[in-house]
């Protein structure tokens, strides 16, 4: 079994936070999404997922944080490993209380809550006193400066990007260790997609959270992080140093929109078809 | 033109011309309306929270009505029985979530609609073995519910006030400030609201559905328990009763399945309104009994010009 462990592809950084191995996702019994996806996230790091719509970002990072069942998806294949521990067959709740929680695609806040509030529901899992509990929202107000302004409003009236702001300080509020960053660009300015992603490599570099994150924007992504993984219809095609990733031509060229001599036709964009083989 | 005027003015100068009848006939209204909100607020907070509509709330009133009577019957003395109903109530509410929410989530609302009617079957029969099935009274004297009447005499006329009534007004709106405070003021009752907003973002910040799905029936258990003595004091303990629960549709039609405040005024509403229609226009135009559907046709009539009912939650949108 301990070769498990190691087939995967580890980041140079020794001993992972997260360790995927091999899963494989089945929704509704019926239809496989992912078809083996391995990778680690080493402690303090930043990790990008990237890749087009439908490849299976979101439901790796689903399957990681246990929301796959609320919508019919479940983990038949492989393991994943969060802090030495197996979390696969864990509820959401108790991965949360682990250290590990995930901000959803599209903000997902509570819009008939205010944004006072919402930062509090990411508190639930915490049984530590009040006034600890306090002090990380003036935290998390001072990571965000524009939440305290708007601490009494409805989240449902708050712009994009401070509903974005919201997530991610509602799930700073239960102390993770790892936060899963689902699209934090989706429907944001660019210069605020800039801000957030600064935030997240503050909060990288001052609270040692570590990130695993979805994008699409794989040029801003692959600019914070520090190793990438690219998937493709369920499968990782490719994976690497972020700045390797960037120098690559097949990703400037699908993924980053540069390289190539003017217009091709679809006929000769080349499919990524290299398959990982594991033990499992 | 004298149908017209029986209408539209005849049971005005009616009002105008007894107006202490009119206070008793509006008071009345306002009793049964606290009722229906009870049993419509049980409705909103498991609807809000899990998205079911729990047709087992009007049973869950019997149900809870009978456990007290049947308990004081079998000789615990009415103070204990009142804690000890609460605690057969909490009890249901783990074995319902472990038994049949736990195993059906995330199918079909149907499906878990059709659970609640499964429920509801389950109840009637328990409660019968258990408690049998004749019509009981309830324990009011022996719970120090206060009997008699107070009179007062507005306008030279006379309205007589019932203690019991009385009683059970103060209880629904201790229980509905206490409720109110529990939801916006505490971490679960937080919880609970966020759980309505967005089931699966609460679930990715660790709420955990099981606890707060407990919480929700027993509170719901509470409600059940407080209806059922205020309407077991007025109409005796039997499953007749669950026919109530059945007056608590137009209210959540008219207040939107979503609203507690929608709840509450929409009870009061269907309550009052049913009562000053039936004394003023359905006994003088059509020999009364308008009670039992009036409440419905308002709701429809509602329906027409607002789908969302009166106070449905307002849908935030942005993108």
């Amino acid at each position: 079994m301990s070769d498990i462990a190691t087939a995967a592809p580890s980041p140079a950084a020794a001993e992972p936070i997260l360790t995927v191995n091999n899963i494989e996702v089945i929704y509704d019994h019926v239809i496989l999404v992912l078809k083996g996806v391995s990778l680690a996230v080493p402690r303090g790091g930043i990790v990008a997922i990237l890749g087009a719509n439908g490849a299976g970002k979101t439901t790796t990072l689903k399957a990681i944080s246990n929301l796959l069942r609320a919508e019919r998806g479940e983990v038949t294949k492989g393991s994943i490993v969060f802090e030495g521990e197996q979390v696969q067959s864990m509820s959401a709740n108790a991965l949360v209380r682990r250290g590990c929680i995930q901000v959803m695609e599209g903000r997902r806040c509570f819009a008939h809550l205010t944004v006072e509030e919402n930062l509090m529901t990411g508190a639930f899992t915490r049984r530590d006193s009040s006034s600890d509990i306090a002090r990380d929202l003036e935290m998390v107000y001072t990571y965000f400066p524009r939440l305290r302004e708007r601490r009494s409003s409805q989240a449902g009236y708050t712009s994009g990007g401070e509903q974005q702001m919201t997530a991610i300080g509602r799930a700073l509020m239960s102390r993770p260790k790892m936060i899963l960053l689902d699209e934090p660009s989706m429907g944001l300015a660019p210069q605020l997609v800039e801000e957030i992603f600064e935030i997240v490599k503050k909060l990288n570099d001052e609270q040692q959270v570590s990130f695993l994150l979805a994008e699409q924007n794989t040029n801003i992504a692959l600019r914070y992080a520090e190793y990438g993984y690219i998937l493709e219809s369920g499968r990782i095609v490719l994976d690497g140093e972020a700045k390797a990733l960037r120098e690559n031509e097949d990703v400037k060229e699908f993924y980053l929109g540069v390289g190539g001599e003017g217009r091709r036709s679809f006929k000769s964009v080349k499919h990524y078809k290299r398959r990982k083989r594991w033990l499992s | 033109m004298d149908l017209l005027g029986r209408i539209f003015v005849k049971p005005f100068q009616d009002m105008a011309a007894a107006p202490d009848f009119l206070i008793q006939v509006v008071w009345e209204g306002l009793v049964s309306g606290t009722l229906y909100a009870l049993i419509a607020l049980g409705f909103v907070l498991i609807y809000k929270s899990s998205r079911i509509f729990n047709f087992a709330q009007g049973i869950m009133v019997v149900f809870a009505a009978l456990t007290l009577v049947g308990l004081h019957q079998m000789g615990v003395p009415a103070l204990l029985a009142l804690p000890m109903t609460l605690v057969v109530m909490f009890f249901l509410a783990v074995a319902i979530e472990r038994l049949v929410l736990r195993p059906l989530v995330n199918q079909p609302d149907i499906i878990l609609f059709m659970a609640t009617i499964g429920i509801t079957l389950f109840l009637i029969g328990f409660g019968e073995t258990i408690f049998g099935g004749e019509t009981k009274r309830m324990i009011t004297r022996e719970l120090y519910i206060p009997a008699g009447s107070t009179i007062f005499e507005p306008f030279g006329g006379f309205v007589a006030i019932e203690h019991l009534d009385l009683t059970a007004l103060v209880a629904a709106i201790l229980l509905v400030t206490s409720l109110l405070v529990f939801l916006n003021k505490t971490r679960i009752g937080r919880a609970i609201r966020a759980l309505g907003d967005d089931h699966q973002a609460a679930l990715s910040v660790g709420i955990s559905l099981s606890m707060i799905w407990v919480v929700v029936w027993f509170i719901a258990g509470i409600i059940a328990l407080v209806t059922g003595i205020a309407w077991g004091a007025r109409a005796g303990v039997s499953f007749a009763l669950e026919i109530i629960a059945l007056k608590a549709l137009p209210v959540l039609l008219l207040g939107g399945l979503e609203s507690v405040a929608g709840a509450i005024i929409g009870g009061l509403a269907i309550g009052v309104l049913e009562k000053l229609f039936e004394i003023y226009w359905g006994q003088p135009l059509m020999g009364g009994g308008t009670e039992t559907w009036f409440a419905f046709v308002f709701a429809l009539i509602v329906l027409l010009f607002r789908p969302q009912g009166l106070f449905g939650e307002r849908i935030i949108e942005r993108v």
